[in-house]
């Protein structure tokens, strides 16, 4: 049956038919960038994670747009610096070459001391938490700023990046799936561990003796204590493999999804996990949904700019500014968390400094 | 002193002259304590005594600085909860360590988890074995249901539980009673007694004299950190107790004299307030309350008392009915409004209504005047009239502070308490209203408090009070209203109320039910 | 666990003579500031292995340090060109402070500045050509209240849905550099300018009342320090915020309105970060670019804390700074430094500043409170009520 003349018809109504013209873009435009889609939503996936498995155990952690920062610059700096030592050909899985390696183990390395920072000065020194995490933001833009500057005096050569791996046509050309097999399939080995990542984190928080401890260590760390749980010690641990999910999110941004760094390149996203975190309410499938429909607003920005909508809503489109579509996320955050925010309920002790009962 | 004990087998638990530390004070000096097998031994003494930090002790929460404790005769080091809990010490604690949003059987397995293999919870084996140790001490319980949405009789058993599943031995309870009416009380005791009879022992920590000398096989009495003394029931009687628990000659009750009430100042209409979760926890409350008389009001703890309070005093929108003061409609009006109507609001938690503990104690004497004059004039403050006064109001009630200027969150709690009374109680009142106004407090601030409110009573004062201490309600009130499920359940004459009247009042509502026995009890 | 024990007599306080008082006033923030400068000095010898090319000089802190010193305070012009650059931070330090003291945590200085800016060239753009006495006012009121709205969004989301400041305050510094990049490559584009700018001010621009170019907004930040410390600590409704501040509940049981002061907070705080950013248009730069911006959002938020949200104390703060940064291009010249080890420096300031109790166990310092009482946060200190003296 030919719709094209119902589909018209649709668009043709006023007002309504925009509605329906943009649900017609959005269908149109959606699946073949669903890979994309996927790639933007890695970085703010793997934040969400790390403010999941922080505010699970009680701490929160505003310093992830921070983390993210100082291990997508290392990650980038020590591809740079490794790069002309060993002159091997990218391998053919993923493009890996031990620079690549040596880099990522930095940025996780980076990310595990700046998490622990964070989590002495909240956990042990009782700081105010988000007082330590806006600190730790200032410290990596500030750090990074500055070694930035000062390599950029050395006009290095680019650090090598992470390649997609291709899955077999006969799978993506799928009538209907194929994009779903390419959005997960399609993707550097970052991403594709990301996925893996949240699936496990789904499974050990809800039915291993550690996500048991984790939540009630974020609920009640009294009780917890009481029978016998390291509060601090979980606290620490919980944070610092936390912290080395965010620099996984940052070295993603800079030795995957490109192959550069700009000061700054986080662009807010540690932020925006925040609020796709307490919108999948602190659940890793929940937090990585989220990350999915803020990725899609991040990706439908640039797709308007490059391919925008025809008709009566294009003309509209074309009037608005594009700053503001690049400002649609950061509005869409606000929105969701005005929306959202006031019917979820985040972990009981979440935030609180906790003084051990246990005197020496 | 010689207490002649039963069979003469190794004490289950002995704690040798333990004496525990901490800056500024001696917690526990020198105290002996021994716990037979099958032996329920009760721990008495008032509030700061000492008998929490000597279970931490033994739970190896605090590590003494002097004195030794023993295992049926062996001679221990306690590192911590988890060794001590493999040891079999096991302590049910006054607030209970439970996570409300996690289910029963969660919170029976955290930290003793079965485990299924190296990573994944058992849950199927944990829920059976929840369920036969429920049926063996005489209850039935869903080891899905979540924790938050058990009555606290039945997180009670949970605790207990927790306890059983990890193959405890020695059951420390730590004021288990405080939350529970009457009824539920004789349930735990009947637990209780079947856990003895099976060869556990159960230290029993408790200011309550008279449930003491019901339950215990052996009483040790405590006061400021060390033991006066060590009784069987059958030798002692609560007047014996109660002196040598507070060292002098104590005159249990006030007397609170004859009330003379006038007219009607707190009228109450149908009143409807919802809680913080949104369920309606107020439900159609009526009441009045005459100048010049007390009206207490009794009841467990989560039938609406506080949020009723809050409707009351403003801090809480009823969602229907009315409420009158002298007259004249204040429903749903701020909490100035209500406090500029001379009404004087005494809060359960203190740190969190009644006090700004990082601001100095003069600001928080004029916490709810600060607008006024003399205190300010228009927006500015007069910091100079701001100190007279507080200086005199720390003299007039006996506050023990050094000065005006030191920041509430410094003074002790009963000092804290007559803090917020100095401010409250300081001008004529039509009505007062206070909620679990002695919470908490040692014997000394307990009555100079109760005797400020019947002095307030006397000069024509409305006084509501609200408090889950059954005694207190019934020392204090003229008149008594037993709050159950949201309503005023009855309305009975303080000079006649019977306490077990009230008790089973406060645990059933009044309705024909077929009581709870231990062996049916559900949740 | 409650252990109220039997209570302990009260602490004996032993009068202070004024050096010690002063010493412990001013120990934490002496300490800290030393402790950063050696280690900006460690991170510079670092920067040199760095950066290959030139001989390795182990002075070369020293020279930049004095290079820094010289161009913060070094001749008359430099102390002029230091109050400058403290004037918008004392503002947005106060603004960061004020928040702090209602419990608010305003990390939207940098949006609510741009936005303040914006305002301000807007109106002073379109009092171009009135006479000053009118022109000056009316444009630095459109920058106090432009700043004042993106204070208020924040704010009202808060009282109203609960929204966390935090997310929704930085969320609207990236809206407001699209905005602002809409606006000054839009309508207020001077036409066939090659890249982005708006027209001059005129006659709205701050006159100049110190040196060469100590403008007006140095007095104003003076004016507003002393009147947020007046504010707070002598008015009913200073006494509200701190109150909301401190703990809401026993602000509302006293009457207060916490949501109402939650958005009056946000606004007021979001008015004075405008206030920041007149101050630098109108003052300083007397048009907008698209590259209008500075480092003044995260200098506020350090200024505050440095500061402990004390108004009065925020002058200094504002001015150490102010210096480093007024210092800085003379380093980069003769030291070859990038001027981000400001950054850097800033950096270390806060990360020992946070980490203070353990500087003050080790000088021995303010003994802990007796036996196990309430949880003493690091926030109360940092500009909360908690009394640390």
């Amino acid at each position: 049956m030919d719709i094209g003349p119902l589909v018209n018809g649709l668009y043709g109504i006023p007002v309504l038919g925009l509605l329906f013209q943009a649900v017609g873009y959005l269908v149109a435009v959606l699946p073949p960038n669903s890979t994309s889609i996927m790639s933007q939503a890695t970085p703010l996936a793997l934040a969400a994670l790390c403010g999941v498995l922080c505010e699970r155990s009680g701490i929160v952690n505003i310093g992830i747009e921070g983390t993210m920062l100082a291990s997508a610059f290392t990650a980038w700096v020590v591809g740079v610096a490794l790069n002309p030592m060993f002159q091997a050909a990218p391998s053919d899985l993923f493009g890996i070459t031990i620079p690549l390696v040596i880099a990522l183990i930095a940025a996780l390395g980076v990310a595990l001391l700046i998490s622990a920072l964070h989590a002495w000065l909240s956990i042990s020194l009782r700081a105010d938490q988000i007082i330590s995490g806006t600190i730790i933001n200032i410290a990596a833009f500030g750090v990074t700023g500055y070694l930035d500057q000062l390599i950029s005096k050395t006009s290095p050569a680019g650090a090598g990046e992470f390649t997609r791996f291709t899955p077999p046509d006969a799978l993506t050309n799928l009538p209907g799936v194929g994009w779903i097999v390419s959005m997960f399939l399609n993707q550097g080995p970052i991403a594709m561990s990301a996925i893996v990542l949240i699936v496990g984190a789904q499974v050990w928080l809800f039915r291993s003796r550690w996500g048991l401890r984790t939540r009630a260590v974020g609920e009640h760390p009294r009780a917890a204590e009481t029978v016998g749980i390291d509060v601090i010690r979980l606290r620490y641990r919980n944070v610092m493999v936390g912290g080395m999910l965010a620099g996984l999110g940052g070295a993603f941004l800079s030795i995957e999804a490109t192959n550069s760094f700009q000061l700054g390149m986080t662009n807010g996203r540690g932020f925006i996990a925040l609020a796709a975190m307490i919108m999948g309410r602190w659940t890793p499938l929940g937090a990585f949904a989220s990350a999915l429909l803020f990725a899609t607003f991040l990706q439908l920005g640039q797709l308007i700019n490059i391919a925008p909508p025809g008709g009566d809503l294009g003309s509209i489109m074309s009037a608005v500014p594009a700053q503001l579509f690049d400002a649609l996320p950061y509005i869409l955050t606000i929105v969701i968390l005005a929306g959202v925010v006031g019917r979820s309920i985040p972990p009981a002790a979440d935030g609180q400094p906790y003084e051990r009962e246990s005197a020496t | 002193m010689t207490v002649q004990t039963g069979p003469s087998l190794a004490p289950a638990l002995e704690m040798r002259g333990i004496t525990k530390r901490y800056p500024g004070v001696v917690a526990n000096d020198g105290i002996s304590l021994e716990v037979h097998p099958g032996e329920i031994h009760a721990l008495l003494g008032e509030n700061g005594a000492g008998k929490t930090t000597l279970m931490n002790v033994l739970y190896g929460l605090a590590r003494p600085d002097e004195g030794e404790i023993l295992l049926n005769g062996q001679p221990v080091r306690i590192a911590g909860p988890s060794d001590a809990i493999a040891r079999g010490i096991n302590m049910v604690h006054q607030h209970f360590m439970l996570v409300p949003v996690l289910s029963v059987a969660d919170n029976i397995l955290l930290g003793e988890e079965t485990m299924a293999n190296r990573v994944f919870l058992d849950r199927k084996e944990a829920h059976r074995r929840i369920v036969e140790l429920g049926r063996r001490f005489g209850f039935e319980i869903d080891p899905e249901a979540k924790v938050g949405s058990l009555s606290v009789g039945w997180q009670q058993r949970v605790e207990i539980l927790k306890a059983l599943y990890r193959n405890a031995r020695i059951l420390v309870l730590d004021e288990p009673t405080a939350v529970l009416t009457p009824q539920e009380t004789e349930e735990i005791f009947a637990v209780l007694r079947r856990l003895a009879a099976e060869g556990h022992s159960i230290v029993f920590i408790s200011h309550k004299l008279y449930e003491v000398l019901e339950i215990a096989d052996r009483i040790t009495v405590i006061r400021r950190g060390r033991v006066v003394g060590e009784r069987l029931p059958a030798e002692t009687n609560e007047d014996d107790l109660a002196e040598l628990m507070v060292g002098r000659e104590v005159q249990l009750t006030v007397d609170r004299g004859t009330s003379h009430p006038g007219e009607p100042v707190l009228r109450v209409a149908g009143l409807q307030a919802k809680d913080d979760r949104g369920h309606l926890a107020v439900r159609g409350v009526d009441l009045e309350v005459r100048a010049g008389e007390i009206v207490g009001i009794a009841g467990v703890a989560g039938n609406g008392q506080d949020e009723f309070v809050e409707a009351i005093i403003g801090l809480r929108r009823p969602t229907a009915g009315t409420v009158t003061l002298a007259g004249t409609d204040v429903t749903g009006r701020s909490p100035r409004d209500i406090n500029e109507a001379a009404v004087a609001y005494v809060p359960a938690d203190r740190h969190r209504f009644g006090l700004i503990t990082a601001f100095s104690l003069a600001d928080n004497l004029v916490l709810t005047s600060y607008y006024r004059r003399p205190y300010a004039r228009g927006m500015l403050r007069d910091g100079d009239a701001i100190q007279r006064d507080a200086v005199s109001a720390i003299e007039r009630f006996d506050i023990r502070t050094p000065s005006a200027t030191v920041t509430a969150g410094t003074l002790s709690g009963g000092n804290q308490q007559k803090a917020i009374v100095a401010r409250e109680f300081d001008r004529d009142l039509k009505l007062l209203v206070l909620d679990q106004p002695t919470r908490g407090l040692d014997v000394g601030s307990i009555e100079f408090i109760h005797r400020q409110v019947i002095a307030k009573r006397d000069a024509g004062t409305a006084v509501l009070l609200v408090s889950a201490e059954l005694d207190e309600v019934l020392e204090m009130s003229d008149r008594i209203g037993v709050m159950y499920a949201g309503q005023i359940v009855a309305i009975i004459d303080g000079r006649t109320a019977d306490k077990n009247e009230v008790g089973l009042l406060m645990a059933t509502g009044g309705a024909e039910r077929g009581g709870a026995t231990p062996g049916e009890a559900r949740p | 666990m409650s252990a109220s024990l039997v209570p302990a007599p009260a602490p004996v306080r032993r009068p202070r003579g004024l050096a010690s008082r002063v010493w412990s006033v001013t120990a934490v923030p002496l300490v800290v500031t030393v402790l950063s400068v050696l280690v900006g000095a460690a991170i510079i010898v670092f920067s040199e292995l760095l950066v290959p090319g030139h001989p390795f000089d182990l002075g070369l802190p020293l020279v930049a340090y004095s290079a820094l010193l010289s161009g913060a305070l070094g001749n008359p012009d430099a102390i002029v060109s230091t109050l400058v650059y403290s004037t918008p931070l004392v503002f947005g330090g106060l603004a960061v402070g004020f928040g702090f003291k209602a419990g608010l945590f305003n990390i939207g200085a940098q949006g609510q500045f741009l936005v303040g800016a914006l305002g301000a060239v807007m109106a002073g753009v379109a009092l171009a050509d009135a006479p000053a006495p009118i022109a000056i006012p009316l444009a630095a009121l459109a920058g106090i209240i432009a700043g004042g709205i993106w204070g208020f969004i924040p704010g009202f989301l808060k009282a109203v849905s609960g929204a966390h400041e935090v997310v929704s305050t930085i969320m609207l510094n990236y809206v407001a550099v699209q905005l602002l990049a809409a606006l000054v490559s839009g309508p207020l584009k001077v036409p066939r300018s090659p890249s982005p700018v708006t027209f001059d001010v005129g006659n709205a621009a701050f006159p100049v009342i110190l040196g060469r170019n100590g403008h007006l907004g140095i007095a104003l930040a003076l004016l507003a320090a002393i009147f947020v410390w007046w504010l707070l600590y002598r008015t009913t409704w200073g006494f509200e915020v701190r109150a909301v501040g401190a703990n809401p509940d026993a602000a509302r049981y006293a009457g207060m309105r916490p949501k109402l002061i939650t958005i009056a907070t946000m606004t007021f705080s979001g008015a004075l970060a405008g206030l920041a950013g007149t101050s630098v248009l109108l003052g300083v730069t007397h048009s907008m670019t698209s590259s209008f911006g500075t480092t003044v959002g995260f200098d506020s938020i350090a200024v505050a804390l440095l500061a402990r949200s004390n108004p009065l104390v925020i002058l200094p703060a504002a001015l150490l700074f102010g210096g480093m940064r007024a210092g800085a291009g003379l380093m980069q010249i003769k030291a070859q430094i990038p001027v981000e080890l400001v950054d850097v420096l800033q950096a270390t300031i806060l990360l020992f500043l946070v980490a203070s109790p353990v500087l003050r166990r080790v000088l021995r310092m303010g003994r802990r409170r007796a036996g196990p009482t309430g949880v003493d946060t690091v926030a109360a200190s940092m500009g909360g009520e908690a009394v640390v003296v």
